[in-house]
């Protein structure tokens, strides 16, 4: 074993996915004994630039060095040889298997396997290191906070000295939070490094030493957490140059039309998603919502969708309670619909000109039956109207995500809905199918529609947005003028460190 | 050198011709099996597919076991396109076989006009009867229909077993069989000297109307887009639920149908062993049909060729009938493997190791 040399250090990483650049000259490094963030945005590279040092991903030029030595690290192997260890936001632990179990996976050994020798190795071992863990509790009883200090004691286990976390906050509740910032402040003391992903300001300021900020891909910098405050990094991560641009022709807005008050909306393993959101659109505006990804979007959008049943609070389109309304009930109350995954919005299995009917069906039924030639004029005037390059009866998984997100659009869009709810609607779509769906999203807002934009592109957000409004952990902590934000204010309300008291007014 | 594997769907007009090659593959794997048992493979099928085709008598017999499996195999088709799993059709024809056995004996008053209609409707009520339970319990909480349709078909067999051993049995020959049915509701010959009845052309009607709710219905359509991607028919509005209940009871109630044919146009009384798995190899009829009703009928014709052919196999070179049960499994899960092969290209790769 290489005697106690585990800083790391990375050098000029640049790594490519096609056109994409995700981490371009990117230096980094880790000395020992420290807890180190690696803060940004979503798609800022951080993961990307951990995956490669855990052997995941190869970079396509750089270097590692480890402990002084040149490092090649081709996969997890390697880099568990080197003393690294990840724990990811997906846990790869058995459910069905007592901790030991899990933990004693895939270690050398052969067939033989001593269930008592193996309990006392883990239970001495997790002594050693001050956690807490019972080693025959069979996985699927613990808790997620338990479970992610599985898996890290599993790469302690494997003699990590190094310890990368991903974003490990984003699942726990706030106690736990605390739990795991005490293992890692003892561990630390014991000599171990660790880099913690995060975009939650305060738990960085908390817990670290030093930060490195990524943004667009690039390191926009390391701090001593002594040397900075929340603002200047709150301005490193989010700083571009397409701050305050008015927005051509203020026009005059009406009346709100989607009013959300109150929202209260649990997720799938029954948390609260949404803690009391409340907001206004108006006709004639588009509101973005910003936020870091996993602050409640995906419910928002699947409660303003209709596929997610709100426990609490009120959504009124238009003066009418459509709380509890069906998917079916929302689109003939005239709400359009863009989901967050577009493949979650059709079927791809059935003829465009079958996704194009099957919003508003009663449309093209007599009696029961479909009206074949009624579905195939449809398709023929929206594929014609929105430039859809298909036929009605393609199959419309073959379409291109761009033909796709736009025979989303004609469905939602041909009704001439007051309110339009669009979650992510340019993501991976290339430049010009963006530019086409953002052109149709201003168009909904000229004729004076309300537009409810959900993105997780912050530049889209303040290209097309009027008001901005930032959701973080299930609420909207601040909205603002797009003419009044700058990366301080959006950076220090998206990362959780600062919540405007008036937030709620316009 | 390895494999590699790509996600690279076949060409379309490779589709048609899966269950053919299913088939060859498939007379490839059993061979083994029939040399084995002491036969000439090729023989053998000539006895299995050729010589059951041959004469009048067995052709029509094909069509007798072909009855019963049109109607399986369009029950199990209709609620595996919604995505409800319906395993249970076996016990729902014996469901419309307890109907049917019932309703037979009460409406010997009726002529047979009225009678045969009436017990048709019986028993497609006595199957969505059967139906209902795992139905609901999908629908409302989610409990899985693999696992309670599939049970049920077990429970059924055990109610057969107490009405026929207690309230039921022949009080003539105390046999463990109910009444015979009256003469007036029993389907009547298609085709003299033959037992070919009609419930033969009830089978294809019913087929016909299941293709056309699938094809031109607006439930079809509900139906269709539930099953092949749940979560975006629910977003585009599609009640996914009040969908697979009404295709999972259509279903049941289609399955119950099979169960009077068999009262009513073969044994003419309740019995035990009423159905020799019908409604399993409904699931192997749907499966290879590609959830296509045509591809049932082709399917099910298909089926009653090879158990009339496993018949004249087992009497011309005595190897057990039980082969032609193997030839069906093994079809099944050839056509299954088939179906998952077709969306990947499977390369030799030499030389070199993948990166």
């Amino acid at each position: 074993m290489i005697p106690l040399m585990h800083a790391i250090e990375m050098r000029s990483v640049t790594k490519r996915f096609g056109a994409l650049l995700a981490n371009d000259n990117v230096n980094f490094d880790l000395a020992p004994g420290e807890i180190h963030a690696l803060l940004g945005e979503n798609g800022a590279g951080k993961t990307t630039l951990m995956r490669i040092l855990y052997g995941l991903y190869r970079a396509d030029s750089g270097e590692i060095v480890v402990g002084g030595q040149p490092a090649h690290i081709a996969s997890p192997k390697d880099a568990i040889g080197l003393g690294i260890g990840m724990v990811t936001q997906h846990f790869t632990l058995v459910p069905t298997l007592t901790v030991t179990e899990n933990v004693s996976l895939g270690q050398a050994g052969g067939l033989a396997f001593d269930p008592k020798a193996a309990r006392q190795k883990v239970a001495d071992s997790a002594a050693r290191f001050g956690i807490e863990i019972n080693p025959d509790a069979l996985v699927r009883h613990l808790s997620v906070g338990e479970r992610q200090r599985v898996e890290i004691f599993k790469a302690l286990y494997r003699n990590a000295r190094v310890l990368i976390l991903d974003e490990p906050t984003a699942v726990l509740v706030p106690q736990e939070v605390d739990v795991l910032f005490e293992t890692l402040r003892r561990l630390q003391s014991e000599g171990l490094s660790v880099i913690f992903i995060s975009h939650k300001l305060n738990e960085v300021m908390a817990v670290c030493q030093r930060i490195t900020v990524l943004r667009g891909g690039r390191a926009a910098g390391t701090v001593n957490k002594s040397a900075t405050t929340q603002k200047e990094l709150a301005r490193m991560m989010v700083g571009r140059e397409t701050f305050g641009v008015t927005k051509e022709g203020a026009r005059a807005q009406g009346e709100p039309l989607l009013r959300v008050d109150g929202l209260l909306v649990l997720d799938k393993k029954g948390w609260p998603a949404l803690k009391g959101l409340s907001f206004d659109v108006r006709a004639g505006e588009v509101l973005g919502i910003a936020g870091v990804s996993g602050n409640g979007q995906t419910e928002l959008t699947q409660a303003l969708a209709g596929t997610l049943k709100p426990k609490a609070g009120n959504l009124r389109v238009g003066g009418r309670n459509l709380t509890h309304a069906s998917p079916s009930q929302l689109a003939a109350a005239g709400v359009g619909r863009i989901p967050e995954d577009r493949h979650e919005g059709v079927v791809g299995e059935l003829t465009v000109a079958e996704n194009l009917a099957l919003e508003n069906l009663q449309d093209f039924t007599a009696n029961g039956m479909l009206d074949h030639r009624r579905i195939r004029e449809n398709a023929e005037k929206l594929i014609a109207e929105y430039q859809i390059k298909a036929a009605p009866t393609t199959r419309i998984r073959a379409l291109s995500g761009g033909n796709m997100q736009k025979a989303i659009l004609a469905r939602a869009l041909s009704r001439k809905p007051q309110v339009v709810i669009a979650a992510q609607p340019t993501r991976g779509l290339d430049v010009g199918a963006t530019d086409y769906v953002r052109g149709k999203l201003l168009e909904q807002r000229d004729r004076g529609a309300a537009v409810l934009l959900i993105s997780e592109d912050l530049d889209e957000i303040l290209a097309l947005s009027d008001r901005i409004a930032v959701i973080y952990e299930g609420r909207i902590v601040g909205i603002l003028r797009a003419g009044e934000a700058d990366a301080e204010l959006l950076g220090l309300l998206m990362s959780g460190a600062k919540e405007m008291a008036d937030g709620i007014k316009d | 050198m390895g494999l590699k594997i790509e996600r690279v769907p076949a060409p379309v007009w490779v589709r048609p011709l899966i269950p053919i090659i299913a088939v060859v593959v498939t007379f490839i794997l059993t061979a083994v099996l029939v040399v084995w048992a002491g036969a000439n493979p090729l023989e053998a099928y000539y006895h299995f597919l050729i010589a059951p085709l041959s004469s009048r008598m067995s052709v029509l017999e094909i069509l007798v076991k072909a009855t019963p499996l049109l109607l399986t195999g369009a029950a199990v088709t209709f609620a595996f396109s919604s995505g409800y799993w319906n395993i249970g059709a076996e016990g729902q024809l014996y469901a419309g076989a307890v109907a049917a056995a019932w309703l037979g004996t009460l409406l010997g008053g009726l002529p047979s006009f009225a009678a045969i209609p009436l017990m048709i409707v019986g028993g497609f009520a006595a199957g969505m009867l059967w139906a209902l339970t795992p139905a609901l319990l999908r629908v409302k909480l989610s409990v899985d229909e693999v696992v309670t349709t599939l049970l049920l078909n077990t429970v059924v067999l055990f109610v057969i077993s107490f009405l026929l051993n207690g309230p039921w049995r022949d009080p003539v020959s105390g046999w463990p069989q109910s009444p015979q049915i009256a003469e007036s509701t029993v389907f009547f010959k298609l085709i003299p000297r033959s037992r070919v009845h009609v419930g033969l052309i009830v089978a294809a009607i019913t087929l016909i109307v299941v293709w056309f709710i699938m094809s031109r219905a607006a439930l079809g359509l509900r139906m269709r887009a539930a099953g092949l991607g749940q979560n975006a028919a629910r977003f585009a509005g599609v009640n996914v639920e009040r969908t697979m209940l009404a295709a999972a009871l259509i279903s049941g109630g289609i399955a119950g149908i099979a169960g009077v044919g068999e009262v009513a146009g073969i044994h003419f009384h309740l019995i035990e062993g009423i159905s020799p798995g019908y409604g399993y190899t409904g699931i192997i009829i749907a499966t290879l049909s590609g959830l296509d009703p045509l591809g049932v009928a082709l399917a099910a014709l298909f089926i009653g060729l090879i158990d009339t052919g496993a018949q004249t196999v087992s009497r011309a070179l005595g190897v057990p009938a039980y082969l032609g049960d193997v030839v069906q499994a093994a079809l099944l899960l050839t056509t299954l493997g088939m179906f998952v092969l077709q969306n990947y290209r499977v390369t030799l790769v030499r030389g070199e190791k993948r990166a």
